[in-house]
C-alpha cells in the first residue's frame, strides 16, 4: 500500500492538535508549524501528484479492510489535481494571514486551519459516500470557527446563518445517503457504480431520488442558484484569509457532482440520465447572471467579490454539467483558475479595506491611500482574472468552456449568457476600481495624513503583499503552462470517463 | 409499524422546517435539532424494519438485521451533537455582541448601533 496517499489527511490530522494542545499561546511557534505543514503539504502533493499523473489508480485500504467493507481512500489524477490546488492555495493564504496579522485577532486560527485542510483533502481522496459525509462534516466545524474569526457583531450574525444553512445541506446528506443505501446496501463509490449499474427496473425511481437530494447537497456546496444564498453574507463578513480558503469550499461541491456524475451515476445509465444534464445547465447560467449582476451591483467591495465568486462559479458549473470529456478538462482547468482568480481578490480586497480606514469596505471614494498605484495593479490583475479577460488564465479557461459547449443544444444561450456575464463582471470591477484608485471625496478632507501613516505603518507587512503577489503568480504560471495543464487534465478527464479502473482498482478483480 | 416509524419521521422533519423558518435563533436550533432526529430514525429505517433479530452473525439465528445504519446512525449522532454545540455558542455570542436573537443580518444596525468593535467591521 502506497502509505503517502494518506498523508494530506494525517498531517494535518496530527498538527491541528499538536498547535492547540501544545503550544496554543505561542503564535509565534504555532505560525512557523503552520507554515511549514503547508509547505510540507505542498510538497507531498506534488508528489502525490507525480505518482497519479501515469494514470495508475491508487488505493489505501483504512486498517487494511479490503473495499466493500472497508473504508478506501484513492488517489486518481483528479483527487492527486484537487489535493494539490488546496495545499498550494492554503500556503499562500497561510501566509496572507501571518503576513496581515490576521491570525491575532481572535484565538486558534491556525489549528482551525489545519483542520480545515484535513476536511477538504479528505473529501477529495475518500472513495467512500459516508465517509465523503464525515469529511464534509469535518471541513464544516472547522469553517465554522474560521468564519467568525475575530469576531463582531455582524460577522457571528453571518456565521450563525452559515451553520444553519450548512446543517440543513448535511441532513438532507443524511436523507440522501440513507435512500441510496437503502436501495444499493453499499456506500463505497466504486460498489454503488457497479449495483447501480445492475439495479432491478422497480428500484430506478428510489435511486433517482438519492441521485436529485445528493445533487442538492452538493449544488448547496457549489452555490449554485437558487442554493447559494448562503454565500454572499458569509463571505463578505468572513475574515479575508478565510474567505480566501473558502475558495476552495465551493470547488468541493463541484468535484463531488463531477466524481458522483462520471463514477457513480455513469452517465448514460438509464435510471438517473438527464440528472447532470438537464437540470444543472438552466440553473448554472442563473447562478452566473446572478453573480455578475451581484458584482456589478454591490456597494462594498467583500460582497462584490462574493458575488464574483458566485459568477465564476456559475461559469464552472455549466461546464460541469456538460457530460463530454472535452467539457469536463475546460471545467478542471477553470476550476484551478477560479480557486486562485477568486482568493487574489479577496486578499486584494482586504489590502485596500486596511488601508481605506475612512470608508472601509464602502465602495464609494475616500481618502488618498498608500501604495495607491500598486495596489491599483494588484487589483487590476486579480480583476482582469476574475472577469476572463485575455491575457490571464481567465480567458483561456472561458474559451475552452466555449468551445466545450459548441455542440450542445442550447449552444448560443450558454455564449450569451457566459459573455454577457463576463461583461457585466468587467463593467462591475471597473466601477469599483475607477472609484476606490481615482477618485477622491468632494472636500478633500486635509487630514493629518502622517498620523495615519504611523499609525498603519505598524501593520505594514511585506509578506502580507508578497503572498498576494504569489497568488496571482500561480494564475500566470497556469496560464504561461496551459499546454502541459491542458493535457494533465485532459489526461484526467479521461480517467473520469472511464471508470473502470477506478472500480477494479478498488473492488480487486471481479 | 411502517407507518408509525414513516410518520414520525414525517412529523419531526415537518415540525423541524416549520421552526427553522422562524426568524429567531432559539426556534432555528431547536428546528435543527428536530431535523437530526428525524434523519436518524430515517436512517434506522434504511436497513428494513426488523424486530428482535441480532445484528451480528451466529450460527443459530432466523435472521438479521443490518448493523451497518445504526453505525451511521451513531456518528450521526455525534456530529449532529456536536454541530448543535457550535451551533448554540455562536448564536449565544451573536445574541450577547449584538442584544438581540433575530437571526436576520438586515436589522443588525439597527439593533447594535455601533457595535465596531472589530475594526474589520464591514457591515
Amino acid at each position: 500500500m502506497n502509505h503517502l496517499v494518506i498523508a494530506p489527511v494525517v498531517l494535518p490530522a496530527t498538527l491541528a492538535p499538536l498547535l492547540i494542545l501544545a503550544i496554543r499561546y505561542h503564535l509565534d511557534l504555532q505560525r512557523v508549524l503552520s507554515v511549514a505543514g503547508s509547505a510540507a503539504m505542498v510538497a507531498i502533493s506534488i508528489l502525490l501528484l507525480g505518482q497519479a499523473s501515469g494514470g495508475e489508480v491508487f488505493v489505501y485500504e483504512l486498517g487494511n479492510w479490503p473495499a466493500p467493507f472497508g473504508i478506501v481512500l484513492v488517489l486518481d489524477r483528479l483527487s492527486a489535481l484537487m489535493v494539490a490546488l488546496t495545499s498550494v492555495l492554503a500556503l499562500g493564504v497561510a501566509l496572507y494571514a501571518i503576513g496581515s496579522k490576521w491570525d491575532e485577532r481572535g484565538r486558534h486560527f491556525h489549528p482551525l486551519f489545519q483542520f480545515q485542510l484535513m476536511g477538504v483533502c479528505g473529501a477529495f481522496l475518500t472513495g467512500d459516500a459516508f465517509n465523503l459525509f464525515v469529511f464534509f462534516e469535518v471541513l464544516l466545524i472547522a469553517s465554522y470557527g474560521l468564519m467568525i474569526h475575530g469576531g463582531g457583531g455582524a460577522r457571528l450574525r453571518a456565521g450563525f446563518q452559515y451553520v444553519v444553512y450548512n446543517l440543513l445541506g448535511s441532513t438532507l446528506f443524511l436523507f440522501a445517503l440513507g435512500t441510496i443505501y437503502a436501495v444499493t446496501g453499499t456506500l463505497n463509490m466504486a460498489d454503488l457504480a457497479v449495483r447501480i449499474a445492475e439495479l432491478p427496473e422497480g428500484d430506478a425511481a428510489l435511486i433517482k431520488v438519492g441521485g436529485v437530494l445528493l445533487l442538492m447537497v452538493f449544488a448547496v456546496k457549489a452555490a449554485l442558484l437558487p442554493l447559494h444564498f448562503w454565500l454572499p453574507d458569509s463571505y463578505a463578513n468572513a475574515p479575508a484569509p478565510v474567505a480566501a480558503l473558502f475558495a476552495i469550499m465551493t470547488k468541493v461541491g463541484a468535484y463531488s457532482i463531477l466524481r458522483m456524475h462520471t463514477l457513480v451515476f455513469a452517465p448514460n445509465a438509464p435510471e438517473v440520465a438527464g440528472l447532470v444534464n438537464g437540470l444543472l445547465p438552466p440553473a448554472a447560467l442563473m447562478t452566473l447572471l446572478i453573480g455578475a449582476a451581484g458584482a456589478l451591483g454591490s456597494v462594498q467591495i467583500m460582497r462584490m467579490v462574493a458575488f464574483a465568486a458566485i459568477g465564476s462559479m456559475g461559469t464552472l458549473l455549466v461546464a460541469v454539467s456538460i457530460t463530454t470529456p472535452q467539457a469536463t478538462t475546460a471545467a478542471l482547468y477553470y476550476m484551478i483558475h477560479s480557486t486562485f482568480a477568486t482568493a487574489a481578490m479577496f486578499l486584494v480586497a482586504d489590502l485596500l479595506i486596511e488601508r481605506r480606514r475612512d470608508v472601509g469596505g464602502a465602495l464609494v471614494p475616500g481618502a488618498a491611500m498608500r501604495h495607491n498605484g500598486l495596489l491599483a495593479a494588484l487589483f487590476f490583475a486579480a480583476a482582469i482574472a476574475l472577469a476572463g479577460m485575455p491575457p490571464l488564465s481567465g480567458f483561456i479557461g472561458k474559451l475552452m468552456v466555449l468551445e466545450a459547449t459548441g455542440a450542445h443544444p442550447i449552444s448560443g444561450l450558454i455564449w450569451a449568457v457566459i459573455l454577457i456575464g463576463s461583461f457585466l463582471m468587467i463593467l462591475g470591477f471597473a466601477r469599483a476600481g475607477s472609484t476606490i484608485f481615482w477618485r477622491r471625496p468632494e472636500e478633500a478632507t486635509e487630514k493629518p495624513e502622517a498620523d495615519d501613516a504611523v499609525a498603519s505603518a505598524e501593520h505594514e507587512s511585506v509578506l502580507a503583499l508578497a503572498s498576494v503577489f504569489g497568488v496571482l503568480a500561480v494564475i500566470v504560471v497556469i496560464t504561461v503552462l496551459a499546454g502541459p495543464v491542458g493535457e494533465y487534465l485532459q489526461a484526467t478527464a479521461a480517467q473520469l470517463y472511464a471508470p473502470d479502473a477506478y472500480i477494479d482498482a478498488v473492488l480487486g478483480e471481479r | 409499524m411502517e407507518f408509525l416509524v414513516a410518520s414520525s419521521i414525517g412529523v419531526l422533519t415537518a415540525a423541524g422546517v416549520y421552526l427553522i423558518l422562524r426568524m429567531r435563533t432559539f426556534p432555528i436550533i431547536v428546528g435543527i435539532s428536530l431535523l437530526s432526529y428525524a434523519v436518524n430514525v430515517f436512517l434506522f429505517a434504511t436497513g428494513r424494519l426488523a424486530l428482535n433479530l441480532p445484528p451480528v452473525l451466529s450460527k443459530d439465528a432466523a435472521g438479521y438485521t443490518d448493523p451497518l445504519p445504526q453505525a451511521l446512525v451513531l456518528t450521526a449522532i455525534v456530529i449532529s451533537f456536536g454541530m448543535t454545540a457550535v451551533m448554540v455558542m455562536i448564536a449565544l455570542s451573536a445574541y450577547l455582541t449584538t442584544n438581540t436573537d433575530s437571526a436576520d443580518t438586515n436589522d443588525l444596525k439597527a439593533a447594535s448601533g455601533e457595535s465596531a468593535q472589530a475594526k474589520d467591521e464591514t457591515a
